[in-house]
């Protein structure tokens, strides 16, 4: 046996943007072992809902983490009014769906730059992050924030949009779609891409399943799950069917991202067009009594929402159990009998985000 | 159809060999947490097949012992660590047992009380 030497990874790395640290246990060059550490940044936001208003804790859900606020505004929101029984106005599950998309879109692009940025490959990871800029220009413009918007609340949404809104939206989406085409061959067919990605990193399907792997990481192994089938928002109206590949590897997990940009610009299409005209929101009145379990799709994967109510203002319990909380393990597991130049590759094709870890 | 999102009230007794058969049956962990109630603890354990979930709900004393589940799930650990080192739920012989040092904080399981 080959000896074993254990070496540091993180919490500082400069492919990691956020602390994370693993003990990796070698034998020469390739990975045997891994012991993940978190817990550099935790903050206890779920803790706050016992001393914060139900209806003001939103601006604290949204902002357990920049890149998926939305989406944690969205789906601590639809957990309340799903205890309180509330329906929102039609125009409100579409405003939340694209908004939703555009987040998707945002998170998918930031990662692809992240990855292109961890290959050596600076042009390509400027490139995505110029793409990335086109959407949340147009956040700015439908919300006056470009990341944290705060536009969700128990009952509908804070703020409308307008035609020329919208015509913007579109014209956006097409650039970007234009736009994305050569940047997307670039991570697909450049050999160099391809040579670091292809058979790296292979998860089954039912180890998958078995180690809770959620989002990409699932449907990259041939799992046909996607928590936008769950029919909350205004998914069920859209034509959605979930982007799933079998290859299981790195490169299925990259191609798996660039396919759903290309699906949320067509997603995005269509809820712009069947937006219905109407209210935003409706009045909550009363306060919560119940418990739910929502879950929703974030460009990470399923989310979970657990919201507990007793009737007063304050709630019991809120527990978020993020994407990346479900995807350490399947890492983990990866991450054995790799080389230890691929580790940062592989930690990266999970797009792990450790501000909602460390909610 | 409504997808099932079912909570199943479940006896220490039955708890174990219901994860076993979930495990089994093909089923993903989806989540668990704790919430406090008055001098206990309550558990949920959230498990998925398709776009159904089940909750197993386990209701147990502070200093009542809850056995682990990374025997069967072993992608538990994370939150199983978690669930102790916050409310202080006393989960024995958990795989990769951070012994209450998951997260880095100065105050001991700061989720046991309310406020």
């Amino acid at each position: 046996m080959a000896k074993q030497s254990i070496v540091p990874f993180g919490p500082q790395h400069p492919v990691l943007p956020e602390p994370v640290h693993l003990d990796l246990v070698l034998e020469d060059e390739v990975v045997v072992g891994a012991v993940p550490s978190i817990g550099f940044v935790h903050r206890g936001l779920e803790k706050l809902v016992e001393t914060k208003d139900y209806k003001d804790y939103v601006y604290i859900a949204e902002r357990v983490c920049g890149i998926c606020s939305f989406g944690h505004g969205m789906g601590y929101c639809e957990a309340i009014e799903r205890v309180m029984h509330i329906e929102i106005p039609p125009r409100a599950k579409y405003l939340r769906t694209i908004w939703m998309e555009m987040s998707r879109v945002h998170s998918h692009l930031l990662w692809l730059g992240l990855l292109a940025d961890a290959l050596g490959f600076e042009s390509l990871f400027m490139q995505s992050w110029r793409l990335r800029e086109k959407i949340l220009d147009q956040f700015d413009r439908m919300t006056g924030g470009r990341v944290i918007f705060s536009v969700n609340t128990p009952g509908g949404v804070l703020k409308d949009v307008d035609d020329e809104m919208l015509r913007s939206l579109l014209r956006a989406v097409d650039e970007l779609e234009r736009e994305l085409r050569p940047v997307a061959d670039s991570f697909l067919r450049e050999y160099t891409v391809g040579s670091r990605l292809h058979g790296l990193g292979v998860l089954k399907p039912d180890q998958a399943v078995e180690l809770g792997a959620v989002g990409p990481m699932l449907r990259a192994s041939g799992v046909r799950y996607d928590a936008r089938m769950l029919g909350y928002g205004a998914y069920p109206e859209l034509e959605f069917e979930p982007v799933v590949l079998t290859a299981g590897d790195s490169y299925a997990r990259c191609e798996l991202r660039l396919r759903e940009l290309t699906q949320s610009f067509a997603l995005i299409r269509e809820a712009v067009g069947k937006l219905p005209a109407g209210p935003i929101a409706v009045p909550v009145k009363g306060n919560p009594d119940g418990e739910y379990f929502m879950r929703i799709e974030q460009p990470r994967g399923e989310a979970v929402y657990y919201v507990r109510a007793n009737g007063t203002k304050f709630l019991d319990r809120f527990r978020l159990r993020t994407p990346t909380t479900s995807n350490i393990p399947p890492m983990v597991s990866l991450l054995k009998g790799c080389q230890l130049a691929d580790v940062p590759l592989l930690i990266l094709t999970i797009d792990p985000c450790i501000s909602c870890t460390e909610r | 159809m409504e997808p099932i999102n079912e909570i199943i009230p479940i006896e220490m007794a039955q708890f174990l060999s219901t994860v076993i058969q979930f495990k089994m049956d093909k089923m993903r962990l989806v989540q668990l947490c704790a919430s406090r109630l008055p001098g206990q603890y309550e558990l949920s354990y959230c498990f998925a097949k398709g776009l159904d979930m089940w909750t197993l709900r386990l209701v147990v004393g502070e200093d009542e012992p809850v056995p682990s589940i990374t025997q069967i799930y072993p992608c538990a650990f994370i939150q199983e660590n978690e669930t102790a080192e916050l409310f202080g739920v006393k989960i024995e012989n958990i795989q990769n047992d951070y012994q209450n040092r998951l997260y880095r904080i100065d105050r001991e399981t700061p989720f046991k009380e309310k406020g």
